[in-house]
């Protein structure tokens, strides 16, 4: 009797013991749980929710129907195309644009301006922290007939013109004025990972300046450059303010035609489908980029300075 | 031409293309301070007078005090939380090595990868099917999802930097796994805490897409900002702009000031 209920005891010990082990074992488990749990309930569970609701009837409010498809097929044979298209186009025309202007203002951050690379940094980060539709309204005041440009003109030059607010152009400078951050400092943690040793050498060889950007420095800083185009290729994919403030009703991008279907439309199954695939579309390029990259030696890098 | 002149030559085109640069950055924002100060009530350039009326007029309001209480409360209240979310997340991150680490890292910073339109109503259709009717405090929630993983980023990188030896030792001299945390981690980690919760503030203050779609009733300052661009026009927009602007740019120093002295502080 006396034997049973001692073996009964360990038994009982033993797991208890093993998980309390566990536990010393992996603090990192550990610590990342209130980040987990918080994300779980408040970024996968909407999400979730989103998926869910993408297929559920036209116009109703909860998960009690029978699955369909119906709503991605009215975004395949409705005109979403057209936002889903115009957007693309735009996020790729801001990081083509973006490339051209960050790469000069980027090399030299990375090789030429010394201590003057980190004051730059600083006055390029500041703004970030301005709320973006004060940024982008300030735009409009710049731009807008008898504004600071075109008031300025006619005034100081007797010259007339005509407003590029509230169309396309106007739209492409919102995106590339609130996404550059986004390009330049990636792209300038590429162009620092090109060594001096390596260029020179290039040079030695007698490589043009030319010769020199293509064959050595623009590989060699892909990494970097890819990221930042990405990123802010997903970014102006999914933008809303942009085209809302400077562009008027010129041109619905994807974002605007998801809000109106869950609000004004109040259609959430529609409004469901449409983010379903944006973030399908922008998620498998965030994996894809973040499976490429070593966080812990890029970041890590930055801590030990 | 020769090699060292010509290298010169671009050098300063580098330089004065990056200087325009930063020009550009500034110029909206230099534009709303100047219309803040305008006369008429439509901004129109070149400025035909000056007056700080309108200032005098934001500081009087009621709806800019209710305006700046809402966004100030959900700002606090990001920080707070947001710091001690991402001070554990970060030693997760950085700190200890497991066997998740890898996975865990790109699962936190999806957050801050996602379009925060699309964030914003995905919550907001998240809580009225779990039966919460929207207010400041879902706001709160929506901007801790986009900020901690900012936050759990910037203090990893001081945790980087931290030496594991140092906690060793600590528990080597027998102190228990609290205290080791409260006296040895803590300290070491301070800066990037104090930066984290800066950059917590800032960003939720000045958040317009996800208050947008989950501040229920309850409007922010960017928010009204918003709505009074679109229609019904007022002075108080370019004003209250130039306002939030500047009590940023204030914390930013504060907030950097302090930094600059704790860094000296520990150094000693």
């Amino acid at each position: 009797m006396t034997a049973t209920t001692e073996i009964r005891a360990t038994e009982t010990d033993k797991p208890r013991h093993r998980r309390e082990r566990r536990l010393h074992v992996s603090p990192g488990l550990l610590t990342a749980l209130p980040v987990l749990i918080f994300l779980a309930l408040a970024f996968a569970a909407p999400l979730l929710a989103v998926f869910g609701y993408s297929f559920m009837p036209e116009g109703t409010f909860d998960f009690t129907f029978p699955p369909t498809l119906e709503n991605y097929l009215a975004v395949f044979s409705g005109s979403y195309y057209i936002s889903f298209a115009k957007s693309l186009g735009l996020a790729l025309v801001t990081v083509v644009l973006l490339m051209v202007i960050c790469w000069p203002i980027a090399y030299g951050m990375a090789k030429l301006f010394g201590r003057w690379a980190n004051l730059m940094t600083l006055a390029i980060i500041i703004p970030l922290f301005v709320s973006e539709n004060i940024r982008l309204f300030g735009w409009v005041l710049f731009l807008i007939k008898g504004g600071v440009f075109l008031g300025g003109l006619k005034a100081w030059l007797g010259f007339d013109g005509e407003s590029i607010l509230y169309d396309v152009p106007a739209i492409v400078l919102g995106l590339v004025y609130v996404y550059l951050p986004f390009t330049l400092f990636p792209m300038v943690l590429g162009i620092s990972m090109v060594s001096r040793e390596v260029t020179e050498a290039a040079f030695d060889m007698g490589a043009s300046r030319w010769q020199v950007f293509r064959e050595v420095e623009l590989p060699l800083a892909t990494p970097g450059i890819l990221i930042g185009g990405l990123l802010t290729f997903i970014l102006s994919l999914g933008s809303l303010a942009e085209s809302k403030i400077l562009g008027g009703q010129a041109v619905i991008m994807i974002a605007d035609e998801i809000e109106t279907a869950f609000t004004f439309g109040q259609n959430w199954p529609l409004g469901s489908a449409l983010s379903v695939i944006l973030i399908l579309f922008s998620g498998t390029l965030v994996l894809t980029l973040l499976s490429w990259v070593d966080l812990d030696r890029i970041l890590g890098r930055g801590g030990n300075d | 031409m020769t090699e060292g002149r010509k290298k010169r030559i671009t050098h300063n085109l580098i330089a004065v293309w990056s200087g325009s640069l930063i020009l550009f950055l500034y110029l909206p924002i230099l534009t709303v301070m100047l219309a803040s100060f305008s006369k008429q009530r439509y901004f129109r350039f070149p400025v035909p007078a000056f007056d700080g009326k309108w200032y005098e007029r934001a500081f009087s309001s009621l709806t800019v005090r209710d305006l700046v209480s809402t966004s100030l409360s959900i700002a606090v209240i990001v920080a707070l939380a947001s710091v001690v979310l991402g001070f554990f997340g970060a030693l997760a991150f950085a700190r200890f090595d497991w066997r998740g680490r890898r996975l865990y890292q790109r699962l936190v910073l999806l957050p801050i990868f996602f379009p925060q339109a699309v964030l914003g109503l995905a919550l907001l259709i998240w809580f009225s099917s779990v039966g919460i009717i929207p207010d400041w405090r879902t706001a709160v929630i929506a901007h801790m999802v986009w900020i901690v993983p900012i936050v759990t980023l910037v203090i990893s990188i001081q945790a980087y930097s931290f030496d594991p030896a140092l906690e060793e030792a600590a528990f080597d001299l027998g102190a228990s796994r609290w205290q080791t945390l409260k006296e040895v981690t803590l300290p070491v980690l301070w800066p990037g805490v104090v930066s984290g919760a800066l950059f917590a503030f800032l960003l939720s203050w000045g958040n317009f897409p996800l208050s947008l779609f989950t501040t229920g009733a309850d409007q922010t300052v960017p928010e009204w900002l918003y709505a009074k661009m679109v229609s019904g026009y007022t002075p108080l927009v370019p004003t209250l702009g130039a306002l939030t602007t500047t009590s940023a740019a204030l914390v930013l120093i504060l907030g950097y000031g302090g930094w600059v002295l704790m860094r000296r502080r520990q150094a000693r």
